[in-house]
């Protein structure tokens, strides 16, 4: 196998970037399956698509579309989570049909050529650029420090959030930037991994970790190390299948599931058997 | 106005309260005083405003009329996060994931995180209250096992532990012994009444089962369609007609081994 390639310059941007990408999205991963709102992710990440579009249909930076759509809807779907009024399912699914109707209305009134805009749908991590790669940095880290920094009160939240909140602890505060760092993750991982695909790469390692701990630490140690591992073997299976890397990275995260799954203890049930009985003295 | 409170030896005082979610309204014009130490039963039927009442004393209930003090401080935004610190909450039984990644070590040692404030990690001193506690509450032996692995009634331990943890100065308990089965129920009423004893916390307890009522009840609030129906000693109001007429439905008491026992009758 010729391994030269990974000499290159953008090969090795690509690797930085499938390392802070992995990190970011895996750890934000954990408090989105942890606190059963994936559907939240979803909608986050079709926001910041819409806002991505609406940027280059406007002629601004795509990045600061994608930031400002997904930080306002999780401005929106916050109060609704944290009050528990209205079904938050059903305002989620609203919310995340608007912002695909969004989408395909600028995609719509765009003229020329649609290349760049398919770019954040498919996402091209070969091409990640020294601002993107500064951006994926800061938030990895960003995400890395509040985890650490907060980790009692998180833990505490995605146990109970009454019980948090019986103790003192500000739990909406907690949710609200939980649903900011996922925002800020999608939105910088939006040209690396692409609009329809980041949203898998923020469940699956989380999922994984899942199914093999019990300890909410190892719980985010695992999911990171899932991320980043799902990003390097994608970008190998993307250079020697000649596959849309985005696309390869999902489907390595998603084996890593299906492995976690298959050998989770947490599945195997202790089953009775006849021999486990102690021998009787007839 | 904390001074002319504390004097008074109220820990807790609802005055006039209104509660409504939409369209019901939960607690109608309700007042009530809780003295310190005293250990208050509040009894009646579903639907009646129990838990509306409960959740007013830590802020999860939303006042649309009235006032509330407790532990000397009337409750506003900016007080109620330094309320909370001060009085341990168990709800009833909740249903946790049982592959859910945390310990019941950890679940105790949340009470403590209201004493430690942002920043600070649990030392060796929170470590050690939180092993006192599972000890007090017969849980030691399962304490690095996962929460969602444990019985109805250890997980209501360890919520019990976890409440004591905040080394509270008032403790209210919301059905706590709800779904539970008779030695579960039993179990837990004598750890709330020991508790009571040993600590002499003052206790807001909820159930609409009389037979789960403790029997450290100092007082007695009976609830009936948002409003307090009656109140007093629990000798006085665990008579058959008041519990009758209090869940629209015949009820007999029996006496066993010199404890009530209330029965539907019929």
């Amino acid at each position: 196998m010729d391994l030269s390639i990974f000499g290159y310059q953008f090969m090795q941007n690509a690797i930085l970037a499938a390392f802070l990408g992995g990190v970011a999205c895996a750890t934000v991963g954990v408090f989105v399956v942890l606190m059963g709102i994936s559907f939240i992710g979803v909608c986050l990440a079709h926001a910041a698509f819409a806002g991505a579009i609406l940027g280059v249909l406007l002629g601004f930076n795509p990045l600061l579309g994608a930031f400002i759509f997904s930080l306002g809807i999780a401005a929106i779907i916050g109060p609704l989570a944290s009050r528990g009024e209205l079904n938050l399912d059903t305002s989620i699914g609203v919310l995340f049909s608007l912002m695909l109707g969004l989408a395909f209305i600028f995609m719509g009134l765009m003229s020329g050529p649609k290349t760049q805009m398919l770019s954040l749908l498919w996402g091209s991590i070969l091409t990640v650029s020294r601002t993107d790669l500064i951006l994926l940095g800061i938030v990895a880290t960003t995400v890395v420090a509040l985890v650490t920094l907060f980790y009692k009160e998180i833990q505490a939240v995605v146990f109970n959030r009454d019980i948090a909140l019986a103790v003192g602890i500000p739990a909406g505060l907690i949710i609200y930037g939980i649903l900011f760092l996922t925002g800020s993750t999608i939105t910088v991982s939006l040209s690396p991994i692409g609009g329809l695909l980041i949203f898998s790469l923020i469940i699956n390692p989380a999922a994984a970790a899942y199914q093999l701990t019990y300890s909410l630490k190892k719980m985010f140690l695992l999911s990171a190390i899932f991320g980043i591992v799902s990003g390097w073997i994608g970008l190998l299976a993307s250079y020697l299948f000649n596959v849309p890397s985005g696309a390869a990275i999902i489907v390595a995260s998603s084996l890593i599931f299906g492995l976690a799954a298959l050998f989770s203890p947490k599945r195997k049930v202790k089953r009775w058997r006849v021999k486990d009985e102690p021998s009787r003295v007839l | 106005m904390r001074n002319l409170r504390e004097t008074n030896n109220t820990v807790v005082k609802i005055e006039n309260a209104v509660v409504s979610y939409r369209e019901d309204v939960a607690l109608r014009d309700v007042s009530l005083e809780v003295k310190r130490g005293e250990f208050v039963g509040v009894i009646g039927p579903n639907g009646a405003g129990k838990t509306t009442l409960i959740t007013l004393v830590n802020g999860l209930g939303k006042l649309v009329q009235g006032r509330v003090w407790v532990l000397g401080h009337s409750i506003s935004k900016g007080s109620i996060n330094g309320i909370r610190k001060r009085v341990g909450y168990v709800a009833q039984l909740q249903n946790i994931d049982p592959r859910m990644p945390i310990s019941v070590e950890e679940v105790a040692m949340i009470g403590r995180y209201s004493q430690l404030g942002a920043f600070r990690r649990p030392g060796k001193a929170d470590r050690d209250i939180v092993g006192e506690l599972l000890e007090l509450v017969g849980m030691s032996h399962l304490a690095k096992r996962p929460i969602g692995h444990l019985s109805g009634g250890e997980q209501q331990r360890v919520a019990i532990a976890r409440a004591l943890a905040q080394e509270p100065e008032m403790f209210l308990l919301d059905e706590p012994t709800a779904s539970l089965d008779w030695r579960a129920q039993k179990e837990i009423m004598e750890l709330v009444k020991k508790i009571h004893e040993t600590r002499n916390l003052t206790t807001l307890f909820v159930t609409h089962d009389l037979n789960a009522l403790p029997d450290t009840c100092d007082r007695l609030v009976l609830m009936k369609e948002g409003k307090i129906w009656r109140h007093g000693k629990p000798e006085e109001m665990l008579e058959q007609d008041i519990l009758s007429q209090l869940y629209d439905a015949p009820i007999t008491t029996r006496e066993h081994e010199g404890k009530k026992i209330f029965l539907k009758a019929g």
